[in-house]
Protein backbone atom coordinates (compact mmCIF):
# COMPACT_ATOMS: atom_id res chain seq x y z
CA UNK A 1 0.00 0.00 0.00
CA UNK A 2 1.38 3.39 -1.00
CA UNK A 3 1.68 6.11 1.57
CA UNK A 4 2.16 9.46 -0.02
CA UNK A 5 3.44 11.87 2.59
CA UNK A 6 7.17 12.30 2.13
CA UNK A 7 7.56 12.44 5.88
CA UNK A 8 4.79 10.25 7.25
CA UNK A 9 3.41 11.56 10.50
CA UNK A 10 3.57 9.31 13.54
CA UNK A 11 0.42 7.68 14.87
CA UNK A 12 0.62 9.97 17.91
CA UNK A 13 0.66 13.05 15.71
CA UNK A 14 -2.29 11.80 13.68
CA UNK A 15 -4.21 11.03 16.87
CA UNK A 16 -3.44 14.52 18.19
CA UNK A 17 -4.84 16.03 15.03
CA UNK A 18 -8.06 14.01 14.82
CA UNK A 19 -8.92 13.12 18.43
CA UNK A 20 -11.24 16.05 19.16
CA UNK A 21 -13.00 15.64 15.83
CA UNK A 22 -13.49 11.93 16.51
CA UNK A 23 -14.78 12.61 20.01
CA UNK A 24 -17.26 15.16 18.64
CA UNK A 25 -18.52 12.68 16.06
CA UNK A 26 -18.97 9.93 18.64
CA UNK A 27 -21.00 12.26 20.84
CA UNK A 28 -23.04 13.24 17.79
CA UNK A 29 -23.80 9.55 17.12
CA UNK A 30 -24.78 9.04 20.78
CA UNK A 31 -27.05 12.11 20.69
CA UNK A 32 -28.67 11.00 17.44
CA UNK A 33 -29.46 7.60 18.93
CA UNK A 34 -30.73 9.23 22.15
CA UNK A 35 -33.03 11.41 20.08
CA UNK A 36 -34.56 8.31 18.53
CA UNK A 37 -34.94 6.77 22.00
CA UNK A 38 -36.60 9.88 23.39
CA UNK A 39 -39.18 9.98 20.63
CA UNK A 40 -42.70 8.56 20.92
CA UNK A 41 -43.62 5.21 19.38
CA UNK A 42 -40.11 3.85 19.72
CA UNK A 43 -41.56 0.39 19.22
CA UNK A 44 -42.10 1.19 15.54
CA UNK A 45 -38.37 1.23 14.81
CA UNK A 46 -37.55 -1.95 16.74
CA UNK A 47 -35.87 -4.27 14.26
CA UNK A 48 -35.43 -1.46 11.72
CA UNK A 49 -32.65 -2.42 9.31
CA UNK A 50 -31.03 0.97 9.74
CA UNK A 51 -30.56 0.40 13.46
CA UNK A 52 -29.11 -3.02 12.74
CA UNK A 53 -26.77 -1.34 10.30
CA UNK A 54 -25.64 1.13 12.98
CA UNK A 55 -25.03 -1.75 15.44
CA UNK A 56 -22.93 -3.63 12.93
CA UNK A 57 -21.02 -0.50 11.96
CA UNK A 58 -20.15 0.03 15.62
CA UNK A 59 -18.80 -3.52 15.73
CA UNK A 60 -16.58 -2.69 12.76
CA UNK A 61 -15.30 0.35 14.67
CA UNK A 62 -14.30 -1.90 17.56
CA UNK A 63 -12.43 -4.19 15.18
CA UNK A 64 -8.97 -3.76 13.69
CA UNK A 65 -8.01 -1.25 10.96
CA UNK A 66 -6.98 0.08 8.59
CA UNK A 67 -9.99 -0.54 6.34
CA UNK A 68 -12.87 0.23 8.70
CA UNK A 69 -14.26 2.95 6.42
CA UNK A 70 -14.32 0.56 3.47
CA UNK A 71 -15.92 -2.18 5.60
CA UNK A 72 -18.73 0.16 6.68
CA UNK A 73 -19.26 1.24 3.05
CA UNK A 74 -19.58 -2.42 2.05
CA UNK A 75 -21.89 -3.16 4.96
CA UNK A 76 -24.21 -0.45 3.69
CA UNK A 77 -24.11 -1.62 0.06
CA UNK A 78 -26.96 -3.49 -1.61
CA UNK A 79 -25.87 -6.67 -3.33
CA UNK B 1 -1.77 27.42 -6.82
CA UNK B 2 -4.00 26.87 -9.86
CA UNK B 3 -6.92 24.45 -9.71
CA UNK B 4 -9.06 22.74 -12.33
CA UNK B 5 -12.45 21.65 -10.99
CA UNK B 6 -13.33 18.53 -12.97
CA UNK B 7 -17.03 18.37 -12.04
CA UNK B 8 -19.15 21.39 -11.21
CA UNK B 9 -22.75 22.18 -12.22
CA UNK B 10 -22.32 25.89 -12.74
CA UNK B 11 -25.73 26.43 -14.35
CA UNK B 12 -27.13 26.22 -10.82
CA UNK B 13 -24.53 28.52 -9.25
CA UNK B 14 -24.43 32.30 -9.09
CA UNK B 15 -22.01 34.55 -10.94
CA UNK B 16 -20.60 35.41 -7.50
CA UNK B 17 -19.57 31.74 -7.22
CA UNK B 18 -17.55 32.10 -10.41
CA UNK B 19 -15.80 35.09 -8.87
CA UNK B 20 -15.13 33.22 -5.61
CA UNK B 21 -13.72 30.27 -7.53
CA UNK B 22 -11.51 32.53 -9.64
CA UNK B 23 -10.22 34.24 -6.50
CA UNK B 24 -9.45 30.79 -5.09
CA UNK B 25 -7.30 29.88 -8.10
CA UNK B 26 -9.75 28.00 -10.32
CA UNK B 27 -8.68 28.45 -13.94
CA UNK B 28 -10.88 25.85 -15.62
CA UNK B 29 -14.14 24.06 -14.90
CA UNK B 30 -15.64 20.99 -16.51
CA UNK B 31 -19.41 20.82 -16.27
CA UNK B 32 -21.20 17.55 -16.99
CA UNK B 33 -24.82 17.59 -18.10
CA UNK B 34 -27.09 16.55 -15.21
CA UNK B 35 -30.56 16.50 -13.71
CA UNK B 36 -32.20 19.87 -13.12
CA UNK B 37 -34.19 18.71 -10.09
CA UNK B 38 -37.24 18.06 -12.26
CA UNK B 39 -37.72 16.05 -15.46
CA UNK B 40 -37.45 18.12 -18.64
CA UNK B 41 -39.05 17.76 -22.04
CA UNK B 42 -36.77 16.93 -25.00
CA UNK B 43 -36.96 20.60 -26.06
CA UNK B 44 -35.83 21.57 -22.54
CA UNK B 45 -32.68 19.49 -23.06
CA UNK B 46 -31.78 21.35 -26.24
CA UNK B 47 -32.09 24.65 -24.38
CA UNK B 48 -29.97 23.23 -21.57
CA UNK B 49 -27.24 22.11 -24.01
CA UNK B 50 -27.24 25.63 -25.48
CA UNK B 51 -26.89 27.09 -22.01
CA UNK B 52 -23.92 24.77 -21.38
CA UNK B 53 -22.20 25.44 -24.69
CA UNK B 54 -23.04 29.11 -25.30
CA UNK B 55 -23.91 30.96 -22.11
CA UNK B 56 -21.76 29.37 -19.39
CA UNK B 57 -18.42 29.76 -21.24
CA UNK B 58 -19.14 33.50 -21.49
CA UNK B 59 -20.14 33.82 -17.84
CA UNK B 60 -16.97 31.98 -16.76
CA UNK B 61 -14.74 33.99 -19.09
CA UNK B 62 -15.57 37.19 -17.19
CA UNK B 63 -13.43 35.78 -14.41
CA UNK B 64 -10.69 34.30 -16.55
CA UNK B 65 -12.08 30.78 -16.11
CA UNK B 66 -12.18 28.39 -19.07
CA UNK B 67 -15.53 26.61 -19.06
CA UNK B 68 -15.89 23.19 -20.69
CA UNK B 69 -18.85 20.86 -20.66
CA UNK B 70 -20.14 17.36 -21.36
CA UNK B 71 -23.37 16.47 -23.10
CA UNK B 72 -25.78 13.62 -22.33
CA UNK B 73 -29.15 12.64 -20.94
CA UNK B 74 -28.50 12.06 -17.24
CA UNK B 75 -29.37 8.69 -15.65
CA UNK B 76 -32.16 10.19 -13.52
CA UNK B 77 -34.15 10.97 -16.66
CA UNK B 78 -33.24 7.79 -18.52
CA UNK B 79 -36.22 5.77 -17.32
CA UNK B 80 -38.48 6.91 -20.19
CA UNK B 81 -36.93 5.18 -23.21
CA UNK B 82 -39.07 7.12 -25.69
CA UNK B 83 -37.87 10.44 -24.35
CA UNK B 84 -34.29 9.12 -24.17
CA UNK B 85 -34.40 8.28 -27.87
CA UNK B 86 -35.56 11.79 -28.76
CA UNK B 87 -32.94 13.47 -26.58
CA UNK B 88 -30.11 11.21 -27.75
CA UNK B 89 -30.87 12.18 -31.34
CA UNK B 90 -30.08 15.81 -30.43
CA UNK B 91 -26.72 15.13 -28.78
CA UNK B 92 -24.37 14.52 -31.76
CA UNK B 93 -24.75 18.04 -33.07
CA UNK B 94 -23.48 19.41 -29.75
CA UNK B 95 -20.45 17.10 -29.53
CA UNK B 96 -18.46 19.14 -32.02
CA UNK B 97 -19.09 22.47 -30.26
CA UNK B 98 -15.82 24.19 -29.30
CA UNK B 99 -16.07 23.63 -25.52
CA UNK B 100 -17.64 20.16 -25.40
CA UNK B 101 -15.17 17.58 -24.07
CA UNK B 102 -17.28 14.47 -24.54
CA UNK B 103 -20.27 12.43 -23.38
CA UNK B 104 -21.26 12.69 -19.70
CA UNK B 105 -22.21 12.33 -16.96
CA UNK B 106 -23.84 9.09 -18.00
CA UNK B 107 -24.29 5.91 -15.97
CA UNK B 108 -26.59 4.36 -13.45
CA UNK B 109 -28.51 5.97 -10.64
CA UNK B 110 -30.92 3.40 -9.20
CA UNK B 111 -29.44 0.47 -11.15
CA UNK B 112 -32.50 -0.13 -13.34
CA UNK B 113 -32.50 -2.00 -16.67
CA UNK B 114 -33.60 1.14 -18.55
CA UNK B 115 -30.77 3.19 -17.05
CA UNK B 116 -28.37 0.46 -18.20
CA UNK B 117 -29.81 0.51 -21.72
CA UNK B 118 -29.47 4.28 -22.03
CA UNK B 119 -25.95 4.13 -20.60
CA UNK B 120 -24.93 1.62 -23.27
CA UNK B 121 -26.54 3.76 -25.97
CA UNK B 122 -24.47 6.75 -24.83
CA UNK B 123 -21.24 4.75 -24.88
CA UNK B 124 -22.09 3.48 -28.35
CA UNK B 125 -22.76 7.07 -29.42
CA UNK B 126 -19.37 8.18 -28.07
CA UNK B 127 -17.82 5.55 -30.35
CA UNK B 128 -20.05 6.01 -33.40
CA UNK B 129 -19.93 9.81 -33.58
CA UNK B 130 -16.19 10.04 -33.00
CA UNK B 131 -14.92 10.06 -36.57
CA UNK B 132 -17.46 12.65 -37.62
CA UNK B 133 -17.27 15.08 -34.73
CA UNK B 134 -13.77 14.70 -33.25
CA UNK B 135 -11.75 17.89 -32.86
CA UNK B 136 -8.89 18.66 -35.24
CA UNK B 137 -5.77 16.82 -34.16
CA UNK B 138 -7.63 14.48 -31.84
CA UNK B 139 -6.41 10.92 -31.40
CA UNK B 140 -8.25 7.93 -29.93
CA UNK B 141 -11.22 5.86 -30.91
CA UNK B 142 -14.13 7.50 -29.11
CA UNK B 143 -15.17 10.72 -27.39
CA UNK B 144 -14.04 11.14 -23.81
CA UNK B 145 -16.61 9.64 -21.44
CA UNK B 146 -17.53 10.86 -17.94
CA UNK B 147 -19.47 8.39 -15.81
CA UNK B 148 -21.64 9.03 -12.75
CA UNK B 149 -21.90 6.23 -10.18
CA UNK B 150 -24.94 5.77 -7.92
CA UNK B 151 -25.17 7.06 -4.38
CA UNK B 152 -25.19 5.37 -0.98
CA UNK B 153 -26.30 1.73 -0.87
CA UNK B 154 -26.54 1.50 -4.68
CA UNK B 155 -22.98 2.62 -5.36
CA UNK B 156 -21.07 -0.66 -5.12
CA UNK B 157 -23.49 -2.68 -7.22
CA UNK B 158 -23.86 0.16 -9.75
CA UNK B 159 -20.11 0.65 -10.08
CA UNK B 160 -19.54 -3.07 -10.64
CA UNK B 161 -22.33 -3.20 -13.22
CA UNK B 162 -20.94 -0.13 -15.00
CA UNK B 163 -17.51 -1.78 -15.22
CA UNK B 164 -19.08 -4.97 -16.61
CA UNK B 165 -21.00 -3.05 -19.27
CA UNK B 166 -17.85 -1.18 -20.31
CA UNK B 167 -16.02 -4.50 -20.52
CA UNK B 168 -18.63 -5.73 -22.99
CA UNK B 169 -17.49 -3.02 -25.41
CA UNK B 170 -14.08 -4.75 -25.45
CA UNK B 171 -11.26 -3.03 -27.30
CA UNK B 172 -13.64 -0.36 -28.58
CA UNK B 173 -13.22 1.36 -25.20
CA UNK B 174 -9.93 2.98 -24.30
CA UNK B 175 -9.80 2.95 -20.49
CA UNK B 176 -7.56 6.01 -20.38
CA UNK B 177 -10.35 8.02 -22.04
CA UNK B 178 -12.98 7.24 -19.39
CA UNK B 179 -13.44 9.01 -16.04
CA UNK B 180 -15.57 7.24 -13.43
CA UNK B 181 -16.81 9.68 -10.84
CA UNK B 182 -17.99 9.68 -7.22
CA UNK B 183 -15.71 6.80 -6.17
CA UNK B 184 -15.49 6.10 -2.45
CA UNK B 185 -13.59 3.71 -0.18
CA UNK B 186 -15.36 0.61 -1.51
CA UNK B 187 -15.20 1.45 -5.23
CA UNK B 188 -11.95 3.32 -5.84
CA UNK B 189 -9.81 0.20 -6.11
CA UNK B 190 -11.91 -1.64 -8.70
CA UNK B 191 -12.08 1.50 -10.84
CA UNK B 192 -8.36 2.25 -10.70
CA UNK B 193 -7.35 -1.40 -11.07
CA UNK B 194 -9.37 -1.56 -14.29
CA UNK B 195 -7.26 1.31 -15.65
CA UNK B 196 -9.89 4.05 -15.63
CA UNK B 197 -9.54 7.56 -14.23
CA UNK B 198 -11.36 8.08 -10.95
CA UNK B 199 -13.03 11.15 -9.45
CA UNK B 200 -13.79 11.74 -5.78
CA UNK B 201 -16.71 14.03 -5.04
CA UNK B 202 -16.85 16.18 -1.94
CA UNK B 203 -20.50 16.56 -1.17
CA UNK B 204 -22.22 16.93 2.17
CA UNK B 205 -23.85 13.82 3.69
CA UNK B 206 -24.10 11.51 0.66
CA UNK B 207 -20.51 11.45 -0.55
CA UNK B 208 -16.96 12.09 0.64
CA UNK B 209 -15.27 14.50 3.09
CA UNK B 210 -11.92 16.26 2.59
CA UNK B 211 -10.31 14.04 5.23
CA UNK B 212 -11.52 10.80 3.64
CA UNK B 213 -10.56 11.99 0.17
CA UNK B 214 -6.99 12.62 1.31
CA UNK B 215 -6.97 9.20 3.02
CA UNK B 216 -7.85 7.67 -0.35
CA UNK B 217 -5.11 9.63 -2.12
CA UNK B 218 -2.67 8.27 0.46
CA UNK B 219 -3.91 4.68 0.23
CA UNK B 220 -4.46 4.41 -3.52
CA UNK B 221 -1.96 6.90 -4.95
CA UNK B 222 -2.47 10.18 -6.79
CA UNK B 223 -2.18 8.65 -10.23
CA UNK B 224 -5.35 8.91 -12.39
CA UNK B 225 -7.23 10.46 -9.46
CA UNK B 226 -9.10 13.78 -9.31
CA UNK B 227 -11.14 15.67 -6.75
CA UNK B 228 -14.27 17.70 -7.43
CA UNK B 229 -16.96 19.54 -5.50
CA UNK B 230 -19.82 18.60 -7.87
CA UNK B 231 -21.43 21.82 -6.68
CA UNK B 232 -25.01 22.00 -7.97
CA UNK B 233 -28.44 23.18 -6.86
CA UNK B 234 -28.29 21.03 -3.70
CA UNK B 235 -26.53 21.95 -0.47
CA UNK B 236 -22.98 21.95 -1.81
CA UNK B 237 -19.91 24.14 -1.94
CA UNK B 238 -17.59 24.80 -4.90
CA UNK B 239 -14.71 25.35 -2.48
CA UNK B 240 -14.82 21.80 -1.12
CA UNK B 241 -12.17 20.94 -3.71
CA UNK B 242 -9.98 23.57 -2.04
CA UNK B 243 -10.77 22.23 1.43
CA UNK B 244 -9.44 18.87 0.29
CA UNK B 245 -6.29 20.50 -0.99
CA UNK B 246 -5.91 22.30 2.33
CA UNK B 247 -6.31 19.02 4.24
CA UNK B 248 -3.59 17.44 2.08
CA UNK B 249 -1.37 20.45 2.67
CA UNK B 250 -1.93 20.30 6.44
CA UNK B 251 -0.83 16.67 6.39
CA UNK B 252 2.43 17.66 4.77
CA UNK B 253 1.88 16.46 1.23
CA UNK B 254 4.35 17.84 -1.27
CA UNK B 255 3.42 20.59 -3.69
CA UNK B 256 3.98 18.11 -6.55
CA UNK B 257 1.25 15.85 -5.13
CA UNK B 258 -1.17 18.76 -4.84
CA UNK B 259 -0.36 19.84 -8.38
CA UNK B 260 -0.89 16.29 -9.64
CA UNK B 261 -4.30 15.81 -8.08
CA UNK B 262 -5.81 19.28 -8.38
CA UNK B 263 -4.36 20.50 -11.65
CA UNK B 264 -2.23 18.13 -13.70
CA UNK B 265 -4.46 15.06 -13.57
CA UNK B 266 -7.51 16.96 -14.86
CA UNK B 267 -5.27 18.69 -17.42
CA UNK B 268 -3.97 15.29 -18.60
CA UNK B 269 -7.35 13.59 -18.78
CA UNK B 270 -9.28 16.45 -20.37
CA UNK B 271 -6.24 17.38 -22.49
CA UNK B 272 -6.80 14.20 -24.48
CA UNK B 273 -9.43 16.37 -26.16
CA UNK B 274 -7.52 19.08 -28.05
CA UNK B 275 -10.26 21.61 -27.24
CA UNK B 276 -9.08 21.67 -23.61
CA UNK B 277 -6.44 24.41 -23.31
CA UNK B 278 -4.69 24.18 -19.88
CA UNK B 279 -1.56 22.03 -20.10
CA UNK B 280 0.11 20.13 -17.26
CA UNK B 281 2.65 22.19 -15.32
CA UNK B 282 5.88 21.28 -13.59
CA UNK B 283 6.93 22.43 -10.12
CA UNK B 284 10.47 23.66 -10.21
CA UNK B 285 12.48 24.99 -7.32
CA UNK B 286 14.83 27.74 -8.41
CA UNK B 287 17.96 28.15 -6.29
CA UNK B 288 19.44 31.61 -6.66
ZN1 LIG C 1 -22.69 15.71 -11.31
Amino acid sequence: MKTLPEKSRSAAEVLDTYFLETRAKLIEIAANLDRVDRSPELIQVRGDMRLTFIDRALEILRGPGPSRAEQIQRLYSKE
Amino acid sequence: MFIIDPHCHMVSRTTADYETMALAGVVAISEPAFWAGFDRSPAGFVDYYRQLTEFEPKRAAQFGIDHYCWICLNPKEAEDLGKAKEVLAEIPKFLDKPTVLGVGEIGLNKNTPNEAKVFQQHVQMAIDTWEKSKAAGATGGHHLILIHTPHLEDKLKGTKWTLEMLKDFGSKIDHSRVLIDHVEEHTIKIVKDAGYWAGMTLYPVSKCTPQRAVDMIEMHGAERLMVNAAADWGVSDPLNTHRTMLEAKKRGHALETLMTVFYNNPARFFGQCPKFKPRPMRVEEVRE
